[in-house]
Formats: structure tokens, C-alpha cells, sequence
């Protein structure tokens, strides 16, 4: 792993001032974690801390082992060795059954959206709520919180609508709201603008950086795009006129880079930019 | 492995039989799906199977001058042996492929693991409401295949042998006993375990995209069309063993 400029594998990156670690402030914690498919390594000796308030920008070509780190966090995957620890509670390997009350907590929108197909967008932002052990809310309750998230993602018309029925932009952002239901503290976003145009791609992170300023949720968000990165890291959601504004989140907003399964950078937007690294000047020069 | 796997899929199926939370409104779906959505396909097959063998059997006992015991033979044939083996077949096309192939694109589109993160077990609200379903729906869909069949011989009987109802009808329910019966129910209550869990085994593990997918639902109509088959020839065994010489 690399923080800014090169140093030594297992070196943990300083935290920003007011991020100072405390046991209470980590949220997300990996501990030389690996995952193993068959005889594939997806992820290698992976370590890292994720601090309240904070949003993580993953970038990494295609097979370097984001979306499995977002699985692994979630305990989706199993981990073959090393340790996660979420809001400072060790869940390597835990049972299914335990896993769910901690994955009320979190959040998760996926590559692909992973709406259900046979449930309409209503039920399906509705499921975290009905179904979460631990939340299992009435349906009374239930129907006035998807009515809020949905139009919090400006899709409150779509209620009665399958997924088959909106568009690649729409379904990612009723995902999104499928996440942001329940008002979980940790949000994790795969690829959200994967395979969408500029516009809707815009649209999308507008919505994540709108969600991390109204309910200052921390966040992971994978992403091969670095202006994705650049735009959480650069601009605030000001509420009152309902837009971005510029105003610099370097603090909060830390970039990770991954490749082939290895954490290879951790830092912020100026040393990512300042890295000599190649694989890293890719992403950052294919932005400019 | 693979046979462990499949082991640990219906032993925790059956484990969430008695666990809560249990989805009815899903196991009312499957129930339509593979119990209605298949009652006119098991009744073709009952049909023309019964009118086959009537056929074939009525041409065969007139060489002894016993066409009037075609009701039996097609009777006892249908409900030991050809009602349970072909409509579980049929349902294994139609359903264990349907199965596989939907659990399969759930699981390449994520929506497996979505359902993982969003706090349920996917084997409680996929797996164990498919087999609830089948378990109760084959056995009904082979008694109504082998009701269907019977008429079926008795159309090609009186039709073509000129047996009279009476004579077709009462020969048919004589020749069945308990045994019969209950041998007749047991395959095809064994047989849904089979369809539902192996379409949901090759549904849960599919990886590839959609290419697995088509890979998932072919292995699974030959897997579960091949251990019905094997299983036809144990419970048949062990049935013939307990019956009096």
C-alpha cells in the first residue's frame, strides 16, 4: 500500500487531524484481510480505516477486488484470512444469522442495481424495512419512509413501476434509495456510474454527496471514475438551493486505489494526483 | 463436494420448515406456478400415456382372450409406476428448469446477495417455499395424471376394444389395493424434493452470466430427470420386497 507517496506495505496511513482514530470513531476496519476464490486471490493482505464522516473513493481497474472489498465488509463473502471489523465489531466469518442485525447498519447499492425483478420499485425499498430483523418496521411506517427516499432520489412517481419498467439511470438511483431507507451510519456504493452517461452518472453522485451532507453517513464508493472521486472530494450539497456547490472535502475524502487485489494507494486527492505511480497516473489522467 | 452441498441445501431447506419467518404468500405463488401452471401438461401426459398402454395392453391380452382386464393392467401400471415417473418428469422439465434459471439470473444480477444484505436468508424465502410447494403440489398433479389416464384407457377400451364401462371400470378399481396407493403417493412426494432442489442447487450456484444460467437450467432438468429415474427403481424395489409373494 502506498499513502501519497511510496512507503512500505503495512504502514497505516495518518488520519486528518480531526479524524484521529479512536475505537469508538471507526466505522469500517480491515486487518490484513484476504479472499480467496478457488485457487484466485481476490483480495491480498488488504488493510485499512474507515473513520466516521468520512467517504472512501475505491478506484481500480476491472478485477482488482473493489466490489469483492465492499462484499467482504458486508460479510458476503467469506474471508480466508485477516480480520473486519464493523463499527468496531468483529465480523470475519460471523454466522449468517448475527450478520444480519450488523448489515442493518449498512447500507448497499449494487453494480448492476439488484432490484428484485418481480417486486415493484415501492416494495422493493420498501424490503430492508419489512424484512431487517432488527428494524421490522409496520407497514404503515414502512410506506411513508419509501415515499420519503423515493422522492429524495426524485422518483416518487415510479412507486407502482417494476424494474423493468425505468431506466439504467433510474433503477441505480431507486437502489440508492433501497439503501438509504432504514438511515443506516455506513453507506456502500458499487460502481454507481458504471455504463451510465455523463448526465445520469453526474445525477448519481449529486445524490451521494446529497446523502452524505443531509444524513453525515460515512461511505465507501467504488468507482473507475476518477471525477467521480474528484467530484465528492471538491463539492458540498448546499440544501437551500438544492444544488452542488464547490467547497473542498479533502478532510473527509480519502482515495483508495486497488490493484490485482492490493491496496496499492490510500490518501488524499492531492497526493493521488502527485503520485508517480503509473497505474495510478492512469486514472487520474484519463480524468484531465 | 457437490453432493455435500446439496446435502446442506435440503437439510437447511427442511430446518427452516419449522423456523420462522415463514413466507406463505411465496409458498401460495409456487403452488400456482408448479401445481396450476402444470396441471395441463401432466394431463396430456396422463392421457395419452393411459390410452397407450390401453392400446397396447388391449392388444395384447386379446392373443388370450383377456381384453376385458385392460382396465387393471392400465391401472395398476399408471398408479405403481408411469403416473408418479412421467408427471414428475414433466414437472422437472417445466419447473426445475423454471426454478434453476430464475435463482440462476437472480444470482448473476446480485440479487441474491441484495438479499443477503438486506436481512434475509435466501434459502428461507427461495428455497424452502419451492419445496413446500412441490411437495404438496406433485403428489395432487399425479393422482389427477393418473385419474386422467385411466379415462384415457377407458376411451381407447371402449372406443376400440368395445369394453363395456362397467366392465372397464370395475375391473380398474379392483385391481388396486393400499400398497398401490400408497406407493403411488410416496414416489412422487420423494420426487419434488428432488425437482425443487436440484433446480434451486444449480440456481443458487450459477456463476458465468447468462451463459450459466442456460448451463444451470440444463444440468438441472438431466440431474433431477435421471434421479427420478434412479429413485423410481429403489422405492420400486423396496415396495415389491414388502408386498406377499
Amino acid at each position: 500500500m502506498t499513502s501519497g507517496n511510496q512507503v512500505s506495505p503495512n504502514t497505516q496511513t495518518q488520519a486528518p487531524a480531526h479524524f484521529q482514530e479512536s475505537p469508538t470513531d471507526s466505522i469500517l476496519r480491515f486487518e490484513h484481510v484476504t479472499i480467496r476464490f478457488d485457487e484466485e486471490t481476490a483480495l491480498d493482505d488488504v488493510s485499512f480505516n474507515v473513520l466516521r464522516g468520512q467517504t472512501r473513493i475505491i478506484l481500480g481497474a476491472a478485477g482488482s477486488g473493489k466490489s469483492v472489498l465492499l462484499k467482504a465488509a458486508t460479510g458476503l463473502v467469506p474471508v480466508a484470512s485477516g480480520n473486519v471489523f464493523l463499527f468496531d465489531r468483529q465480523t470475519t466469518n460471523l454466522p449468517e444469522d448475527e450478520m444480519y442485525a450488523v448489515r442493518s447498519q449498512v447500507g448497499m447499492a449494487f453494480q448492476e442495481s439488484a432490484l428484485f425483478d418481480s417486486m415493484t420499485i415501492a416494495q422493493n425499498v420498501a424490503y430492508p424495512l419489512l424484512n431487517q430483523p432488527s428494524i421490522k418496521s409496520k407497514p404503515d411506517e414502512a410506506r411513508a419512509k419509501v415515499k420519503e427516499a423515493l422522492n429524495f432520489v426524485e422518483l416518487g412517481q415510479t412507486l407502482d413501476k417494476y424494474p423493468s419498467e425505468l431506466s439504467g439511470g433510474m433503477r441505480r438511483r431507486a437502489a440508492i434509495a433501497r439503501a438509504v431507507v432504514t438511515k443506516p451510519p455506513l453507506l456502500l456504493y458499487d460502481s454507481p456510474t458504471a455504463g451510465l452517461d455523463p448526465i445520469t452518472a453526474h445525477t448519481i453522485m449529486q445524490l451521494i454527496i446529497k446523502e452524505r451532507d443531509v444524513d453525515a453517513t460515512t461511505a465507501l464508493v467504488v468507482t473507475h471514475r476518477y471525477q467521480d472521486g474528484s467530484l465528492v472530494a471538491n463539492f458540498r450539497y448546499n440544501s437551500q438551493n438544492e444544488s452542488l456547490e464547490p467547497s473542498r472535502q479533502s478532510d473527509s475524502t480519502r482515495f483508495m486505489v486497488m490493484r490485482e487485489g492490493k491496496l496499492i494507494f490510500e490518501g488524499d486527492q492531492d497526493q493521488l494526483e502527485a503520485s508517480k505511480d503509473p497505474y495510478i497516473g492512469k486514472f487520474v489522467k484519463h480524468a484531465g | 463436494m457437490a453432493l455435500q452441498e446439496f446435502y446442506l441445501l435440503f437439510g437447511r431447506a427442511l430446518r427452516n420448515v419449522v423456523r420462522t419467518p415463514h413466507y406463505w404468500d411465496d409458498v401460495l405463488i409456487q403452488m400456482d406456478t408448479i401445481g396450476v401452471g402444470s396441471l395441463w401438461i401432466t394431463a396430456m401426459t396422463g392421457f395419452f400415456s393411459g390410452a397407450v398402454m390401453a392400446l397396447q395392453m388391449g392388444h395384447a391380452l386379446a392373443q388370450y382372450g383377456q381384453t376385458g382386464r385392460t382396465g387393471q393392467v392400465v391401472s395398476i401400471i399408471l398408479v405403481r409406476e408411469l403416473g408418479p415417473a412421467l408427471t414428475a418428469l414433466m414437472v422437472a422439465g417445466r419447473n426445475s428448469s423454471g426454478i434453476a434459471s430464475e435463482l440462476g439470473s437472480m444470482k448473476v444480477t446480485e440479487q441474491i446477495d441484495a438479499m443477503r444484505a438486506l436481512g434475509t436468508d435466501p434459502i428461507q424465502k427461495l428455497v424452502t417455499p419451492r419445496m413446500i410447494a412441490t411437495a404438496a403440489m406433485l403428489p395432487a398433479l399425479t393422482v389427477i395424471a393418473d385419474l386422467i389416464g385411466m379415462f384415457g384407457g377407458f376411451i381407447v377400451g371402449y372406443f376400440i376394444y368395445a369394453l363395456q364401462p362397467r366392465e372397464y371400470w370395475s375391473t380398474t378399481w379392483k385391481a388396486l389395493d393400499w400398497a398401490d396407493v400408497a406407493e403411488g403417493l410416496v414416489k412422487p412426494f420423494i420426487f419434488s424434493f428432488v425437482i425443487s432442489l436440484v433446480g434451486c442447487y444449480y440456481g443458487l450456484r450459477t456463476s458465468g452470466g447468462t451463459q450459466g444460467v442456460g448451463r444451470a437450467t440444463t444440468q438441472a432438468v438431466v440431474t433431477s430427470s435421471v434421479l427420478i429415474f434412479v429413485l423410481t427403481f429403489f422405492i420400486t424395489k423396496f415396495f415389491v420386497s414388502q408386498s406377499p409373494q
